[in-house]
């Protein structure tokens, strides 16, 4: 044993002198080198954000008018008209898919992280499946969405592209539901039930109140992934060129006009489809912004809580 | 003034209101319970859904080619000879996906050192905020971006080089470039993966205690150096699970790839080299949904849908588990 330990001794000690007498510069070098590696890596990623965002506003800013923004596509190849129904469709869509989609991801939420002791293992397999429903690509949910709502209402409709939308939203905001719920601290909780309250109104006035900007957070996030969702949408309210007409009748959204545009020969198709990116990645980075706001407001209500 | 004479005594009084609120507390606990488990189940039966959906559309398929399906090549939809295989279709998402993982973790886990450990902290704070900003991007838009420039950079300073100067030595080069193809598809998905690989790694080497870089930062290591000996061991298998995650996305991206692989069909959908065009099980499934030319058709796109699940769901499943051995091997650390 002791031994043993002097041998170790030893052996960190020739480390050490090892270390010491290495070349002091060469390892500084070295690690210099590494760091503007790394710098040049974040460069590479950042170069496409910066050109896809001069490319749409160079390319996309000469198709925004009036008629762009509120009439409805004129004949293909024309270059008349605009992405009216495409903004309606998006704006509808995405509305009724929160409509069914917030309040679900909210209360599984709810469940997993106040309700969990209770069944270990259902919260187990609710937290792998919320996780798997994670991982399904988008397209697949489409097909789902096509086979149950389309085939059986007989139409492509707007509730079948809100159903779609809905299962994407619903485990980010679980997910995020979750985690911010748990970050209300216990002490909270056992002061509102030591004031008698049950526990329903526990968590609705002190846990979920409380954590108000960081549920909205998960809300936006999960809206603002699924307004850039397309694949889904190909087979649940396939695209149109009319504005909404009915709950049983295809309706457009933004970025199922973008491929369509963008697939078109023509040069006046794609320049309207730069516009309509333009139109939607303003949405989706407002969204970013907007996020970004509530996690610093999260950050202070923390601080004043803990 | 005396308080009014009340038919109830005051120890009566209190015994009512508890019990109705006891009772309202009863009913609203019970109700509310129920209501989130309902969510709960809501979100397992969406689960289910999906997967029934997709056995019950590709049940003709498989009813007709049997296992061929999946190893079969064949990709014809005219009434009276019809023949699907799904099999090019996998290749093709597998070597875009490849491509894609080859550049974007190393990538991707250098930005999340950069990030976490080599900056001050509120440079970190703005970079990472530019790196979601990648994140929030649409896959559409990077689409578009990807058909009507990204695709000549690529191939004007990318796959032209490699082709003339190395086009007749290394097979993978040896198809003129095009622009549209499985390497430009494989660079643009790996583009829209950095962000997600990064944000997980990041979380995996923030949870590394502090104790092991100070040490490593007490032994006199600069910083790469506290980096290769304290953060890259115990994060390895976080940062695989993190590849892992990505690696699920890039299969199951569709839009993007539609517009870039050049979308081939059948057997010409293998890629022979780096250059050529494919197909991939989602890009086909979004080329061909609302074309189908009859029953047997759409229900082979929906067996190539539950092709994909199968696989997503498989790479995905992995990553959970190799992420949840994170925290266990992070406690043993701390001891």
């Amino acid at each position: 044993m002791s031994k043993h330990d002097s041998n170790k001794r030893k052996n960190y000690k020739s480390i050490i002198q090892d270390t010491i007498s290495k070349n002091a510069s060469r390892r500084k070098t070295k690690n210099n080198l590494i760091t503007v590696l790394l710098f040049c890596f974040v460069v590479i990623a950042i170069i496409p954000l910066g050109s896809i965002l001069i490319e749409i506003i160079k390319n996309g800013v000469g198709a925004l008018s009036f008629e762009f923004l509120f009439e409805a596509p004129g004949s293909i190849g024309s270059g008349g008209g605009g992405i009216g129904p495409a903004i309606q469709g998006t704006l509808l869509v995405v509305a009724f898919a929160t409509l069914i989609g917030a309040p679900v991801g909210v209360l599984a939420g709810v469940y997993l992280s106040e309700y969990s002791d209770s069944s270990r293992t259902f919260a187990y397999v609710l937290r792998l499946f919320n996780d798997v429903l994670t991982g399904i690509p988008s397209i697949v949910i489409g097909i789902t969405g096509y086979i149950t709502l389309v085939l059986t209402l007989g139409s492509f409709s707007i509730l079948a592209g809100a159903f779609v939308l809905s299962i994407i939203m619903i485990p980010i905001i679980a997910r995020v539901s979750e985690e911010t719920l748990k970050l209300v601290p216990n002490n909270l909780r056992e002061a509102a039930y030591g004031l008698g309250l049950p526990k329903w109104k526990v968590i609705y006035h002190v846990v979920i109140k409380g954590s108000k900007s960081g549920i909205l957070t998960g809300i936006v996030l999960a809206i603002s992934r699924i307004t850039g969702e397309t694949a889904p949408l190909i087979m649940t309210i396939l695209g149109t060129s009319l504005f909404f007409s009915g709950f049983n009748s295809p309706v457009d959204a933004l970025p199922l006009r973008i491929w369509r545009l963008a697939s078109q020969p023509y040069p006046s198709a794609h320049e309207q489809g730069w516009g309509a990116a333009l139109l939607l990645i303003l949405i989706v980075l407002s969204l970013s912004i907007i996020l970004r706001m509530f996690a610093q407001q999260r950050r202070i209500t923390f601080k004043s809580t803990t | 003034m005396p308080l009014k004479e009340s038919k109830y005594s005051h120890a009566d009084l209190v015994q009512k209101l508890d019990l109705r609120t006891k009772k309202k507390s009863f009913f609203g606990d019970k109700f509310f319970k129920g209501l989130v488990i309902g969510a709960s189940l809501y979100t397992l039966l969406m689960v289910a859904l999906v997967l029934f959906s997709l056995v019950d559309g590709s049940l003709p398929i498989f009813v007709k080619e049997g296992f061929n399906f999946v190893i079969g090549t064949n990709w014809n939809a005219v009434e009276g000879r019809e023949s699907f295989g799904a099999l090019p279709y996998i290749v093709g998402t597998l070597v875009s996906s490849a491509i894609a993982m080859a550049i974007a973790v190393p990538i991707s886990i250098g930005i999340a050192i950069f990030i976490n450990e080599m900056i001050p902290k509120k440079m970190s704070i703005v970079l990472a905020f530019v790196v979601e900003l990648l994140a929030a991007v649409p896959s559409i838009v990077y689409g578009l971006w990807a058909l009507f420039v990204f695709r000549f950079w690529i191939r004007d300073f990318v796959e032209e080089p490699l082709h003339n100067s190395l086009g007749h030595v290394i097979p993978s080069f040896a198809k003129a470039p095009f622009g549209l193809d499985v390497f430009t598809a494989g660079i643009v998905l790996a583009i829209m993966i950095i962000p997600i690989i990064t944000a997980v790694s990041r979380e995996v080497i923030k949870a590394i205690p502090h104790s092991q870089k100070e040490a490593a930062y007490a032994l006199g290591a600069t910083r790469w150096e506290m980096v290769k000996a304290a953060i890259l061991p115990p994060a390895k298998t976080g940062l695989m699970g993190a590849s892992f995650l990505g690696l699920g996305r890039a299969i199951g991206e569709t839009m993007l790839i539609t517009l870039v692989i050049g979308n081939a069909i059948g057997l010409a959908a293998i890629p022979t080299s780096l250059f050529s065009q494919s197909q991939t099980l989602s890009s086909i499934i979004a080329n061909e949904f609302n074309e189908a030319a009859n029953d047997l058709h759409l229900s082979a796109l929906i067996g190539l849908g539950l092709v994909l699940f199968i696989i997503t769901i498989f790479i995905n499943i992995m990553a959970i588990f190799i992420i949840s051995r994170v925290s266990k091997s992070y406690s043993n650390l701390r001891e």
